[in-house]
């Protein structure tokens, strides 16, 4: 250990305001760095994850509409056979 | 029941306020380019002197408050474009000209966003670059201060420019002939007081005039863009 | 001779890749950093000139060889991008950017804090504090044209050709900067280059090192998943992956 207390840790010999300074900024531009870029990732990941849920939605709306669409033209078509 | 229509009136000029500037700031957050690139031109401009000039410090604590001004009216003048640009192209600026809110307050709004875009990032590098400058230590308080009062002239009648200019093809170039000699006062009072500063002399004088020329063109400059925007859209 | 990457070239194999081995990385990198920094900090010895302040090397020096480093790895991949025109070399360029930059950015401040206490000065224009600004304009450049661009393929091309006339004109600034100093020797000579460096001093210098090293690769691992993720959104593994995390 080359301090005898933790206010000579602190005081550096008398450097302490620049040696904390340069691990304090080095310390929050990195952790800065790893959080976006956590984020980045995330957010990529949904971007993605929405836009195939959103075309799988589409999907079966439409195939929902077909399946109506085809429902009524057979009504339409039994009604038909039933009256002369 | 008068009260009630006054109190529609007033809130209604604040929300279209409101609303042109929280669209401006929407926008620009989803171009971060356009916020970033104005304030790295300054950066680099500024480091360019010391390259040109020599990194001797008494030089350049001399020519320090010239160097800072000079470069925040170039990236403000670049930053300008993207003030009607996009939306002249699109047709929105029209629409904004043909709604029954007065223009003054949309422009208002417009301009406003612009500096906090683009003057307030300024202010807040501004002494770091300093720094860079070896700019005398009492001067630091004064360059901020100039700024402050400074750079929404700077937006204010570039945005008299750039509504000028905003339907002509080429207008970049024009708008730096027609805006740089109008922002010569504000360039001469700002170096002036922090030259002043630096004598540790007053310098209430030089930023009470650039305080009325914030104050009059925040008042009158609207009503020229208006007519600008008008004439251009034409 | 290079049949063994080829596989690597699929951007799926890489992405699955990458992901297994974070985890391994991240904790090398926790390891070596907290011994390297510990050490620096607590047990390795104040300088005889520069008394504690000294510390902040430990920090500096890693920082300011790797920002070179990254770059010139980011030149590398943007050649193999343009040459080869594959896919994942641009991906990697873009993923390194940020990371050399904040890296640079760092080295400046650090240099800066320790030159206050050491010259009386937070700056000065010196050779290599000035050629470390240039190279933070040109990281800063890079990033910005990726991003101006809305397709993925065009931006990699552009900021790739970008960073190869960047790495081309850097011996070209380091030496006109240098004559440029010596021009105007009005400034002190700094006295910063790499100390004889004692054994006691040269144990954590290296353990930081390493440590920075492996946190490079790790933040790159991250950025890179990102990078190879939007640029395949389109293909049927993305789709998978994507539906079946979020079933989960």
């Amino acid at each position: 250990m080359q301090f005898d207390s933790i206010n000579g840790f602190l005081n550096m010999g008398g450097y302490g305001f620049y040696v904390w300074l340069s691990y304090g900024v080095t310390a929050f531009s990195i952790i800065l760095l790893i959080v976006l870029s956590c984020q980045h990732h995330k957010k990529t990941l949904q971007h993605i994850t929405q836009r195939y849920v959103r075309e799988n939605k589409r999907k079966e709306a439409a195939e929902q509409q077909r399946i109506k669409q085809s429902n009524t033209l057979t009504i339409a078509e039994t009604n038909n056979e039933s009256s002369p | 029941m008068t009260d009630n229509i006054n109190k529609i009136h007033h809130s209604s000029y604040r929300a279209a306020f409101m609303l042109i500037l929280k669209r401006d700031l929407t926008i620009a957050f989803r171009h971060k380019d356009d916020i970033f690139n104005p304030i790295l031109f300054f950066i680099i401009v500024i480091t360019l002197f010391p390259l040109g000039i020599g990194p001797e410090t008494n030089t350049l604590a001399r020519i320090a408050p010239g160097i800072i001004w000079v470069a925040a009216l170039l990236s403000t003048l670049l930053s300008l474009d993207r003030l009607f640009k996009s939306d002249y192209n699109d047709g929105t600026l029209e629409q904004m000209l043909l709604s029954p809110h007065p223009v003054f307050i949309l422009v208002l709004a417009k301009i406003t966003a612009h500096w906090l875009l683009t003057g307030l990032p300024l202010i807040f590098i501004a002494p770091l670059l300093a720094v860079l400058l070896h700019l005398n230590e009492h001067s630091y308080g004064a360059l901020m201060l100039t700024l402050l009062l400074g750079t929404p002239v700077l937006s204010l009648i570039g945005a008299i420019g750039v509504a000028l200019t905003v339907g002509i093809k080429k207008g970049g170039v024009l708008l730096s002939l027609l805006i740089l000699p109008l922002y010569i006062p504000v360039l001469i009072f700002a170096t002036s007081a922090i030259d002043t500063a630096a004598m540790n002399l007053p310098f209430t004088g030089q930023l009470a005039i650039i305080a009325t020329l914030f104050i009059s063109t925040l008042t009158l400059a609207p009503f020229a863009v208006t007519a600008a925007l008008k004439v251009s859209t034409n | 001779m290079w049949k063994w990457l080829h596989p690597y070239a699929n951007p799926e194999t890489t992405y699955h890749l990458t992901g297994r081995l974070i985890p391994w990385f991240t904790y090398l990198t926790i390891a070596l950093l907290t011994i390297g920094l510990t050490w620096a900090l607590l047990f390795s010895p104040a300088d005889y000139q520069q008394g504690d302040s000294f510390r902040i090397f430990y920090i500096h020096v890693p920082t300011a060889t790797l920002s070179m480093g990254i770059y010139v790895g980011m030149a590398i991949a943007a050649l193999c991008g343009l040459v080869w025109q594959l896919k994942l070399s641009d991906a990697s360029a873009a993923a390194l950017a940020p990371i050399g930059a904040v890296f640079t950015f760092v080295s400046l401040v650090t240099g800066a804090a320790w030159g206050k206490p050491m010259w009386g000065t937070w700056w000065i224009w010196d050779a290599r504090l000035t050629s470390q600004l240039i190279l933070l304009f040109l990281y800063l450049g890079v990033i910005a044209l990726h991003n101006a661009f809305d397709d993925k393929t065009l931006a990699g091309k552009a900021a790739g050709i970008l960073t190869l006339v960047g790495v081309i004109n850097i011996p070209i600034i380091k030496y006109s900067v240098e004559w440029w100093n010596t021009l105007h020797q009005g400034a002190t000579v700094s006295k910063m280059g790499k100390p004889s460096m004692t054994i006691d001093m040269l144990w954590p210098f290296i353990f930081c090192y390493m440590g920075f090293i492996f946190l490079i690769v790790v933040i790159t691992c991250i950025r890179f998943r990102s990078e190879i993720l939007s640029r395949n959104s389109m293909r049927p593994w993305v789709k998978e992956l994507v539906l079946n995390g979020s079933s989960k």
